[in-house]
């Protein structure tokens, strides 16, 4: 496979320009670290966004930070960390669950919308991403949105394209906006819920006044129950505050735990990275539901799943499943779209991937959107073919 | 008039009896409008300088009927503006002589409740304000609150991508809506996402929020609603130089402080507002700002006195908490009816651009500049926290050259917020007011891209035309075709 590195966003247009001409399929990649998330992509070429690197603008006053697409997500991180910001959104690193080595970049984050366990109060990437620029499958070099967070002109290219895995443009510079780290963080922990307990739990506490940022469920393991997790944030008073209240508001659930600070910190570490898949060959499903649906799901797909973690109040459901077969493919999509929601084949062997719905498919309408919104960036469906859906 | 309409469409025109005839079958009664005093009643928005009497008027109660006016529309390629309550403030529902005005305001049902997944699925129609009503009892409430939320409804805010002065906070409407029934112009109907937080496939709900009415008609949201903090107080800072405003905000920021809302007017829009509200602000200072926190009385306490200790750095000359409920309504309703207590004393035009917030002494000078430079006068109110300036340029409308003024001095603050980093506009859209600023911000590529999506969408152009887009803006002939 050939592998484009341009390093310039000219040098990118020129790589998609010359694709185009020859009829030559660009896989388009960041660190790789993702790489198998989607469908697998038969290309003959490759372009990579390694040498679109850096920082390009950083504001703490402003709250604002642009990076080239290929520029490790670590820089970003570590620059914001010296001056006490974040990223909201608190994204996924998926080398732990593929098994994959290298950097995850800024331009992956945004291609894939990645969001963690703080997307139920903070916003997904997404939400964060306020300005794109990037090449379409025209080799046209195209910018939408800016440095500033609030901005509504012309339309909004930035949401369009992120979460499209590369299959209308190929992004080179994105913007975020971004906030400061809290103070401090602590996690309240129930023990020994069922399901439908735990989310009636984690509902009870996001539709309380005291702002969690997190709210999850871990499934019992041989030497411990099952774990309802919520986090709170703020300066040590709004803790104190914060904790009393919702221990009175949970007593009806049984006795609460708390983990403060490097505690709290590593068990959403290992909620965000779904780390209890993590070295095992089981494949793995992502369903987003309503959080109310989660308990009847979670008992549909007790059968085939065994170990089961709920993220975003129940409405984020990881589930392991056998790889053989179509990895559950058709009763997972089934059981998704049973619960108003939709489902994910996040880790499979590739032969699976290509052979399953790796995402659901939207209904023949909602589809004919998307395909008519593929043909107005890439006509020619030069960029990542087939990585969302076939022709997508 | 500085703002070109393109010319009627004889053939639409001509063919207004058989539009009326099959309107009148899909929606029976009254829901029809056709006499010319009665279609006045939509022949402008809150950029009331422009006025266009629409061919008719159509009033749906259902989506069904939505799909059905649509199909026929694009079938006969008639132009449709639709319409929520009509306080858009770029023109973004100026109609047209040649267009069917579609108005979604008699569809305003709640549809469904649910707080055990914190959503709320209503029609497009129903108010922004009417939403937060809905689920107050429970405590709960709609975030984006524009200022015109008492009459706006959310079909105009997901068209708008509306914000309002929490949105530092809370984000916009974008950020606080989960699904969406849209009708497409070819008339069919399309349910995006729901109750879960994110949806599969290409983030339409995301193009579609903002898209001013170019791309389909929404006729149901689900939007998230969320828990009322415990309290909220806002607090007065007044200080005697503009500078030290400014400052304020970045190093509250800075601090790693985020307050619900920070809120800037100058000395005029503080005059103006006071005289009508009577809200007891500081009449002898130059800037001032409305910090807003939120939480239990321990926590907006121990919040505030960090503020107050920033201000204090400053030298802020005056600083009054809230003491009640009743301070609290007043206060807001001064920033609130800004534009209002500012249409008492002269004609104004509204700007909404929007600059990084550390240029924000930039900004004020160079604004301060070019109003002078047309003799004009301005007053300033901003959404300051995130950048969002409103300038309203004052002039008097009996004087047709002093309009055309403001409308340049408007024209040059926008250009000069893109300038300095920004963009046209922040939170009230292009609509047909920055429709010919738009290649300030963007490229020939970069409009070619949006206008792509338009033509993939609606491939006639008849969905609120000559909005948003520069009216020689370029554009494929006919959709790109997937290979």
């Amino acid at each position: 496979m050939t592998l484009h590195t341009p390093s310039s966003p000219a040098d990118l247009a020129a790589v998609v320009a010359e694709a185009r001409r020859a009829g030559t399929l660009l896989a388009v990649a960041g660190g790789g670290t993702r790489s198998g998330l989607g469908r697998p992509v038969q290309a003959a070429a490759k372009v990579s966004t390694a040498k679109l690197s850096g920082i390009t603008l950083y504001e703490p006053a402003e709250l604002v930070i642009a990076a080239k697409a290929g520029t490790p997500l670590r820089e970003v991180t570590e620059a914001l960390a010296a001056r006490g910001q974040r990223l909201p959104f608190e994204p996924m690193d998926h080398r732990a669950l593929y098994g994959t080595t290298g950097e995850p970049t800024v331009g992956g984050v945004a291609a894939a919308n990645v969001s963690g366990p703080a997307r139920i109060n903070l916003g997904a990437a997404r939400d964060s991403m306020i300005g794109l620029k990037f090449v379409n499958g025209l080799a046209e070099d195209v910018k939408s949105g800016g440095r500033v967070m609030k901005n509504v002109t012309g339309l909004d290219l930035v949401k369009a394209l992120a979460g499209s895995f590369g299959t209308l443009a190929v992004f080179h510079e994105v913007c975020f906006k971004v906030l400061p780290v809290a103070e401090g963080e602590r996690t309240l922990v129930v023990a020994g819920l069922s399901i439908p307990r735990a989310v009636e739990a984690l509902s009870a506490a996001l539709g309380s006044p005291f702002e969690p940022t997190g709210a999850a469920h871990l499934p019992a393991t041989a030497g411990e129950a099952a774990r309802t997790l919520i986090r709170i944030e703020g300066f040590a008073a709004s803790l104190a505050y914060r904790t009393d209240a919702l221990s009175k508001l949970l007593a009806p659930f049984g006795g609460i735990e708390t983990l403060e600070a490097d505690a709290s910190a590593a068990v959403w570490a290992e909620i965000r990275d779904a780390a209890i898949f993590s070295g095992t060959d089981e494949a793995v499903w992502r369903l987003s539901v309503p959080p109310s649906a989660a308990p009847a799901l979670a008992e549909r797909l007790a059968p085939l799943s065994p170990r089961i973690v709920l993220d975003w109040g129940g409405g984020l459901v990881w589930a392991g499943v056998a790889a053989s077969g179509d990895a559950g493919a058709a009763r997972f999509h089934a059981a998704a779209k049973a619960a108003g929601g939709h489902a994910t084949l996040v880790r499979a062997p590739d032969a699976v991937r290509g052979a399953v719905d790796v995402f659901s498919p939207p209904a023949g309408p909602l589809m004919a959107i998307q395909r008519k919104l593929k043909a107005s960036f890439d006509p020619a469906g030069v960029l990542n073919p087939g990585r969302m859906y076939p022709g997508v | 008039m500085a703002i070109a309409f393109p010319a009627p469409r004889a053939d639409v025109l001509a063919k207004r009896d058989r539009v009326v005839a099959a309107l009148r079958a899909i929606v029976p009664g009254e829901g029809v409008i056709t006499e010319e005093k009665e279609r006045r009643a939509f022949e402008t928005d809150a950029l009331t300088s422009y006025r266009r009497v629409p061919m008719v008027v159509v009033l749906p109660e259902t989506t069904e009927q939505v799909a059905a006016i649509m199909a026929f529309c694009h079938a006969e390629g008639v132009p449709v503006v639709a319409r929520g309550a009509g306080t858009s403030l770029c023109g973004g529902s100026i109609p047209q002589e040649d267009a069917v005005v579609l108005g979604v305001a008699k569809m305003n049902r709640v549809l469904d409740v649910n707080f055990a997944d914190r959503t709320m699925r209503v029609e497009a129609g129903i108010t922004n304000l009417a939403i937060s009503g809905e689920v107050a009892h429970a405590g709960f409430f709609y975030a984006p609150d524009p200022s015109s939320q008492l009459a706006c409804t959310i079909a105009g805010n997901v068209a708008m991508n509306s914000g309002g002065a929490h949105c530092l906070k809370y984000g916009v409407t974008a950020n606080n809506i989960l699904g969406l029934k849209l009708v497409t112009v070819e008339g069919e109907i399309v349910e995006i996402g729901g109750g879960a937080l994110d949806s599969p496939g290409y983030d339409l709900i995301g193009l579609l929020v903002g898209s001013e009415g170019q791309l389909g008609v929404v006729t149901e949201v689900t939007v998230r609603i969320l828990r009322q903090a415990e309290g909220a107080r806002p607090v007065l800072f007044g200080f005697r130089e503009i500078a030290q405003a400014g400052q304020t905000v970045s190093d509250i920021i800075g601090a790693g402080i985020i307050p619900v809302a920070i809120e800037y007017m100058d000395r005029e829009a503080i005059h103006i507002c006071e005289a009508f509200a009577k809200a007891g602000y500081p009449l002898d200072v130059e800037a001032m700002l409305i910090i807003e926190v939120e939480g239990s009385e321990a926590e907006m306490e121990a919040m505030l006195a960090r503020i107050v200790d920033i201000a204090r750095r400053h030298d802020v000359a005056t600083v009054k908490e809230s003491k009640s409920a009743m301070e609290t309504a007043a206060i807001w309703k001064g920033r609130k009816s800004a534009f209002g207590a500012t249409g008492r004393v002269a004609d104004y035009i509204c700007m909404d651009g929007t600059i990084p917030t550390g240029r924000l002494p930039d900004v004020l000078a160079g604004i301060d500049r070019i109003v002078k430079g047309y003799g004009l006068r301005v007053a300033n109110v901003f959404h300051a926290g995130d950048g969002n300036l409103h300038p309203l340029v004052m002039f008097n409308v009996n004087d047709p050259a002093e309009q055309v003024k403001a409308e340049h001095a408007g024209e040059d603050i926008l250009r000069l917020c893109v300038q300095l980093g920004g963009c046209l506009t922040g939170e009230h859209g292009v609509g047909i007011e920055k429709r010919d600023l738009m290649r300030e911000q963007f490229t020939e590529v970069d409009l070619l891209q949006q206008t792509r999506i338009k033509t993939a969408l609606d491939p006639k152009w008849i969905l609120n035309p000559a909005k948003v887009f520069p009216l020689d803006a370029p554009r494929d002939e006919a959709p790109r075709e997937a290979a």
